[in-house]
C-alpha cells in the first residue's frame, strides 16, 4: 500500500478546497449562457433616449438573470448607433457576426432602423425595434426577422392633426421637420391628416438634424402668421426651434411629434417648454398597466439617466425576446418564427400583438401637454380642465 | 420676395450668427499664420468654453453670486482661462511634437484631440448627453422698429462679440506680444533672431485663439439659451470655412468671412425655395468657390502656398 507524500496530501486538500469553493458557481453556470444584442444612440444629440433604452434592457437582462427558473444566463452586448444610418449598418453587422448573439433589441432612430433592416434579415437574426416610428421598418418588407414593439407614426399624427383641427379649432401650420427619413415620414403623414381634418399648411421647411440656428426658418414662417409651428423631429432641435420662436416673438402655438417627449425637452427648453403638445404611442409609463412596478424596479436599479418615453419598450421588447428563447430555445430562426406569431404576450405596456408585419398593434396614442416643466396626460393637465389656457389660443384671441 | 421687415430681420439673424463664427474663425486663422496649422479641435474648444461657462456660472450661483452684471465677466474669465490653458495644451501635445512630421499627422492628431474633448464631455460632465439649459443672464424683451425685433440680448451680444474682436486687434496690433505674433507669422526664423521667444508666443497664440473660442461658445449659450456636446462639430467646419473665405491666416479676413458665411446661411434658407434645406449645400458651395477661384479668401495673402 502506498502511503500519500505531504506533498500529495497537500495536492488532494488544495484540489478538494478549490472544488468546494467553485460548487456554488459550477452550479450556477450549468445554465447555457445566451447572449442579447442592444442596439441604440448612446451618444450624439438623441443619447438620452438611447441610454434610458439601455437601461432598460438592462434591467430586463438583471431581472431574468435573478430569476432561478429561467434556464438560459443571459449576457448583453450593448451598441452605439450614434443615430447615424452607417454607424448602424456597423452595429448590426457586429451584432449579427456573433454566433452567441441570439437575438437584439434595435434602434431607437428610424433613420438607423430603417438602414439595418436587411443587415438583419440576411443575417437571420430577429431583432425587435424598440423607439422607432417609421412605418416603413415593418411595413416595406415581409422580412420574419424584424418585429416591433412599439407603434408607427400614422397613427400618431392622425391623432395629432384631428386634435389640433377639431378639438383645439386651430387652423393654420407652419410645419418644420428634420431631413431625415424621420423628420420627413412625420411630415408627410401629420401634412396628410391636416388637410383631411381641414387645416391649412402655410409653409413645410425642411431642416438639417442637429442644427443650430432656426432663426431663418422661423422668421420666414413668421411672415405667414400661422397659428401654430409644428416641428418633426427629435428632442434637441425641438428644443432649438421651441426655444427661439419665443425669442422671435412668434405668436404661435407649438406642437412636436413622439420625438420630443422626453424630460431633457422640459429641462433644457425650462420656461419656454410651457403649453408645448406632443403625441405618443402608449400611455404615460406610470398609466400603463406594469407602469409602478417598471419605474421602482428601475429607481432600485440605480440607473443615472432617465428611462424617458421608451424605456418600457425596450424592456418590454427585451421580456419578449428572452419568452421566445426560453420557450423555443436559443436558435435564431425558431426565435424569429415565435416572436412574428406574438399574440396576446401580456407586458407592462398592455398586451402586445403583432400583425403580419411584426408590428405591435398599438391602438392607444397619448397626447401630452408640458406643464410646469412635466409632460402631462392632456386629460389630466390643467389646460383641458380649462384652468389655464394654451398659448397658440390665447394668442388666436388677440 | 418677402416684407422689408422680414428681410431685415433675416439680415440681424445673419449678423448674429456671423459674430459667433467670426470669433471661431479668428482662433483657425492665428493657428494658421503662426504655426501653419489648421487645429482641427478648435471647434469642440469653442464647445468646452461654453461648458466651461455654464459649469463657472452654476458655480457662482451655488457661492451666491447670482447677479449677471458680476457672474457673467467671472464666468466669461474662467472660460477663457480654461479653453486657453487647454488650447496651450493642444498645441503642446498635438501640434508641436509633430512639427516635422507631415501636416496629415498634425491634422489627425487635432482631429482625434476633437474627439477626445467631445467625448469627455458626453462621459463626466453629469447627462453631458443631454442639450443643457443656458442661463438667460441678458436683459430679455426688446423693441420692434419697423417690424422687425430687435432683443437687447441680441444687442448685448453683439456689443460683447465686437469688443472681443476689438480687443484681438489691440493685442495684435498694440502690444509687444502681438508684434512678437505679427514676426512669427511672417518669418519665424527671423524672428527668433531678433529676440523673439518663439515657444512663448506660440502659446501666447493658441492661448489667444482658444480662450476667443470660450466668449464664442458663451455668447451661442446666451444667444440659444442652450448647449449641447455636439456644437462644436458644426461650429468648428463652420469657423474653418469662415477663416477659409476670409483667407486663413488674416484676422480681419476671419471677421470677415464669420459675418459672411452667417448671412450666407440666412439668405439662404430666406430666399430660396426650399432653402433651409440646402442652406449648408448654398454656403458650402461659395466656400468651394473661394476655394477654387480665389484661395487666398477674401483678404489672405497673394500666395496659396500656406492653402
Amino acid at each position: 500500500m502506498n502511503h500519500l507524500s505531504r506533498r500529495e496530501l497537500l495536492q488532494g486538500a488544495t484540489a478538494l478546497g478549490v472544488g468546494i469553493a467553485l460548487a456554488p458557481a459550477a452550479g450556477f453556470a450549468q445554465k447555457k449562457t445566451v447572449k442579447l444584442a442592444f442596439i441604440g444612440p448612446l451618444t450624439g444629440g438623441t443619447a438620452s433616449n438611447g441610454l434610458g433604452g439601455r437601461n432598460s434592457f438592462l434591467l430586463a437582462v438583471q431581472e431574468r438573470n435573478a430569476d432561478p427558473k429561467s434556464k438560459y444566463r443571459y449576457e448583453t452586448e450593448v451598441l452605439d448607433d450614434e443615430c447615424k444610418p452607417t454607424v448602424a449598418v456597423q452595429a448590426a453587422l457586429k451584432a449579427t457576426s456573433d454566433p452567441a448573439i441570439v437575438a437584439g433589441i434595435t434602434h431607437y432612430c428610424s433613420v438607423t432602423a430603417i438602414a439595418t433592416v436587411d443587415t438583419y434579415h440576411k443575417a437571420g437574426m430577429p431583432a425587435m425595434v424598440w423607439g422607432a416610428v417609421l412605418p416603413e421598418i415593418t411595413y416595406s418588407h415581409q422580412h420574419v426577422e424584424i418585429t416591433r414593439v412599439n407603434g408607427t407614426m400614422i397613427n400618431q399624427n392622425n391623432v395629432a392633426a384631428d386634435f389640433a383641427v377639431k378639438t383645439l379649432g386651430f387652423k393654420t401650420f407652419a410645419l418644420i421637420h428634420d431631413t431625415t427619413d424621420y423628420g420627413r415620414a412625420h411630415a408627410k403623414w401629420f401634412g396628410e391628416f391636416l388637410e383631411k381634418a381641414g387645416g391649412k399648411i402655410l409653409s413645410t421647411q425642411g431642416t438639417a438634424k442637429d442644427q443650430k440656428d432656426y432663426t431663418a426658418e422661423l422668421t420666414r414662417a413668421k411672415g405667414d402668421k400661422p397659428e401654430v409651428v409644428w416641428y418633426g423631429g427629435l428632442t434637441p432641435d425641438g428644443v432649438r426651434v421651441k426655444v427661439q420662436m419665443d425669442k422671435l416673438g412668434i405668436r404661435a402655438q407649438f406642437q412636436g411629434t413622439s420625438g420630443i417627449k422626453s424630460d431633457t425637452f422640459n429641462e433644457t427648453a425650462a420656461a419656454a417648454a410651457e403649453g408645448t403638445l406632443c403625441f405618443v404611442e402608449g400611455a404615460p409609463t406610470e398609466k400603463l398597466p406594469g407602469g409602478r412596478k417598471f419605474l421602482e424596479a428601475y429607481a432600485k436599479g440605480g440607473f443615472k439617466e432617465p428611462s424617458e418615453a421608451y424605456g418600457p419598450f425596450a424592456y418590454v421588447a427585451a421580456n419578449l425576446v428572452i419568452d421566445a428563447i426560453e420557450a423555443v430555445g436559443p436558435d435564431r430562426a425558431k426565435v424569429a418564427q415565435r416572436l412574428k406569431r406574438t399574440k396576446n404576450a401580456g407586458t407592462i405596456i398592455g398586451p402586445v400583438e403583432f400583425d403580419e408585419h411584426g408590428q405591435n398593434t398599438v391602438p392607444l396614442i397619448s397626447k401630452y401637454v408640458s406643464q410646469d416643466g412635466k409632460w402631462v396626460l392632456w386629460e389630466d393637465s390643467e389646460y383641458a380642465s380649462g384652468k389655464r389656457t394654451l398659448p397658440g389660443l390665447k394668442f388666436k384671441k388677440m | 420676395m418677402p416684407p422689408l421687415e422680414l428681410l431685415l430681420q433675416q439680415a440681424l439673424n445673419g449678423v448674429m450668427l456671423g459674430v459667433m463664427y467670426a470669433l471661431i474663425a479668428v482662433g483657425f486663422t492665428l493657428f494658421f499664420g503662426v504655426l501653419d496649422v489648421i487645429h482641427f479641435s478648435h471647434g469642440d474648444i469653442f464647445m468646452l468654453g461654453a461648458f466651461a461657462g455654464l459649469s463657472a456660472l452654476l458655480g457662482l450661483k451655488a457661492a451666491g453670486v447670482a447677479g449677471a452684471a458680476l457672474a457673467l465677466p467671472l464666468a466669461f474669465a474662467a472660460a477663457m482661462l480654461v479653453t486657453g490653458l487647454v488650447g496651450v495644451a493642444a498645441e503642446r501635445v498635438c501640434v508641436k511634437p509633430l512639427a516635422r512630421s507631415s501636416p496629415l499627422m498634425t491634422l489627425l492628431a487635432t482631429l482625434s484631440l476633437g474627439l477626445v474633448l467631445r467625448e469627455s464631455v458626453l462621459i463626466f460632465y453629469p447627462r453631458g448627453a443631454d442639450p443643457k439649459p443656458f442661463p438667460q443672464l441678458l436683459p430679455q424683451g426688446g423693441v420692434e422698429v419697423g417690424g422687425v425685433a430687435i432683443r437687447y440680448e441680441n444687442l448685448a451680444i453683439l456689443a460683447i462679440g465686437f469688443a472681443a474682436m476689438i480687443a484681438v486687434d489691440r493685442i495684435i496690433n498694440r502690444t509687444r506680444m502681438g508684434a512678437a505674433i505679427r514676426a512669427v507669422a511672417q518669418d519665424p526664423e527671423a524672428a527668433q533672431m531678433m529676440g523673439v521667444n518663439l515657444d512663448r508666443t506660440v502659446d501666447a497664440t493658441f492661448f489667444l485663439g482658444s480662450a476667443l473660442a470660450a466668449v464664442a461658445g458663451i455668447l451661442s449659450g446666451l444667444y440659444y439659451s442652450e448647449i449641447h456636446f455636439i456644437m462644436g462639430i458644426t461650429g468648428g467646419v463652420i469657423g474653418f470655412s469662415a477663416a477659409a473665405i476670409g483667407g486663413l491666416g488674416n484676422v480681419y479676413g476671419a471677421i470677415v468671412g464669420g459675418l459672411l458665411f452667417g448671412v450666407l446661411q440666412t439668405t439662404a434658407a430666406a430666399l430660396i425655395p426650399r432653402g433651409s434645406e440646402f442652406r449648408d449645400v448654398v454656403a458650402f458651395a461659395v466656400v468651394m468657390l473661394f476655394l477654387v477661384f480665389k484661395p487666398s479668401g477674401i483678404l489672405g495673402e497673394k500666395s496659396v502656398e500656406r492653402v
